[in-house]
């Protein structure tokens, strides 16, 4: 059968980890290609790379960060922040990213998620939603939660899956950084309403949270950053205590 | 290590990102990987690779657009013999037909129809993304010694290879009811998983593949 896949997220700007992962043997902690090995050697299910430099004429570190992770790591890596064109999406898969993941572009104009389905199949295009609860509902918002759109967080899931999105990486903006768990009921309406698979991000601070975002909110996959980076939980911790809890995940 | 004189062709027609997979093999192999879009380079290879990512119909277009490919194919892997192996969409058009958008011929090598996933339960996802277990029986294929049945790849598709033959169906996994993870015949394997993103398993693979000669047990 089909396991959940347990994924760490690494935020790099400037082509260096932000908030990377205290392993004392690292001989530099703040390289992002040292950090996916010690992930690939650990057994995630993937990775998840999150560029969040934010001058432009920076950014082309993170294609030097995806390709040398793709000369030493052989698991799939997923890349996002600043996608926002055809061309970003073409640069990263062939550095030897295998996903990219779309979010304010896609709500500047969805048709080019639809687009980028297209030209590289649904398989590689994730859409990134960071919701937020308002009056009775779910709310997209951007610019790390700061910026409302107005935009309706189920009905836009269930666009960006007709538009070809293969994926959705769902971050609760309540949520996030609270370590308080995953927003569960934001994350089942989503991962009831669209055909694809969920990715719940956002809350993580223990190992229950995890267990609660699949048997809960139904999601697919979850992601954390802060319990892997801080070496609070390890990844063959937390699948040994998923799969004791009767989620079953990958142990080999 | 895959043994000397293994001369890997993976085939570039430009269907997605043919790094990862170029690294895999050389990570597995110690001699020469090449990754072309000529097919007289066919002729030198001791192995053959067709990978593919996206839609069915747009990767046989692809590959139909490079001059000679898929006759300088069906030379070196029916003729010559060669041990191929097909990845995903390279997999997927060894089928006689594909379904996903609308209907294109495949190469036919292995009898059977490229349709839509249908699990039995309907809350299963599709794409089916992620790492499954593979069931098997041991001991059938050279590619797969050292396995053991339940060993994990990693998929990612909509798709998959109904084949007409159930003894060409080597590998398959559950999802809401059987999908199929490999097929084969003779001198010629193709995995709907990724062996390049398949960590551990898929190098030990893609090994077993380049030590492969193409012959059967």
């Amino acid at each position: 059968m089909l396991k959940t896949r347990i994924i760490p997220c690494l935020d790099v700007d400037k082509g260096r980890v932000v908030k990377g992962v205290n392993f004392v043997d690292l001989i530099d902690a703040g390289d992002p290609v040292e950090q996916a090995k010690v992930y690939d050697a650990a057994g995630a299910d993937e990775l998840t790379f999150l560029d969040i430099t934010a001058s432009h004429e920076d950014r082309d570190t993170i294609f030097e960060v995806v390709a040398e992770t793709a000369e030493h790591c052989f698991m799939p890596v997923t890349v996002g922040g600043g996608v926002r064109t055809v061309d970003d999406i073409r640069k990263l898969l062939l550095a030897g990213a295998d996903k990219v993941s779309i979010n304010s572009a896609a709500i500047k104009n969805p048709e080019f998620v639809q687009e980028a389905a297209l030209k590289f199949g649904s398989q590689c295009i994730v859409v990134a939603i960071d919701a937020k609860r308002k009056s009775d509902q779910f709310e997209i918002f951007t610019h790390g939660g700061r910026q409302e759109t107005g935009i309706e967080a189920i009905g836009w899931a269930e666009r960006m899956a007709d538009y070809g999105a293969g994926e959705i990486l769902l971050t609760s903006m309540d949520k996030d950084g609270t370590k308080s768990g995953f927003d569960i009921e934001l994350t089942r309406a989503i991962a009831d309403a669209v055909p694809i698979p969920v990715i719940a991000s956002g809350g993580v601070g223990t190992l229950d949270h995890m267990v609660e975002g699949v048997t809960e909110g139904h999601a697919s996959a979850v992601l954390a950053a802060s319990i892997f980076h801080f070496g609070t939980y390890s990844i063959q911790e937390t699948k040994a205590y998923m799969q004791a809890a009767g989620v079953p995940v990958r142990l080999e | 290590m895959a043994p000397k004189n293994s001369k890997t062709v993976i085939i570039d027609y430009g269907s997605g990102n043919l790094r990862s997979a170029a690294k895999a093999f050389e990570h597995a192999s110690v001699e020469d990987v090449s990754v072309t879009n000529d097919p007289a380079a066919l002729q030198d290879a001791s192995h053959i690779v067709l990978p593919g990512v996206g839609a069915y119909a747009d990767c046989k277009a692809g590959l139909g657009s490079v001059p000679g490919m898929i006759e300088a194919l069906a030379e070196q892997v029916i003729d010559q013999k060669k041990p191929f192996l097909g990845i995903c969409v390279g997999m997927q058009l060894m089928a006689t037909l594909g379904r996903e958008h609308g209907e294109t011929d495949g190469f036919n090598w292995i009898e059977g129809e490229v349709v839509e996933i249908e699990p039995a339960d309907a809350t299963l996802k599709i794409p089916h993304m992620g790492w499954n277990a593979l069931e098997f029986e041991a001991g059938t294929h050279p590619v797969l010694q050292g396995f053991e049945p339940g060993a994990h790849a990693y998929f990612v598709h909509s798709y998959h290879f109904a084949a007409a033959n159930d003894d060409q169906v080597l590998a398959s996994v559950d999802y809401g009811g059987p999908v199929t993870a490999m097929v084969g015949r003779d001198n010629m394997i193709g995995t709907q998983f990724h062996p390049e993103k398949s960590q551990q398993f898929g190098l030990a693979f893609i090994e077993n593949f380049l030590k492969w000669n193409g012959e059967p047990l």
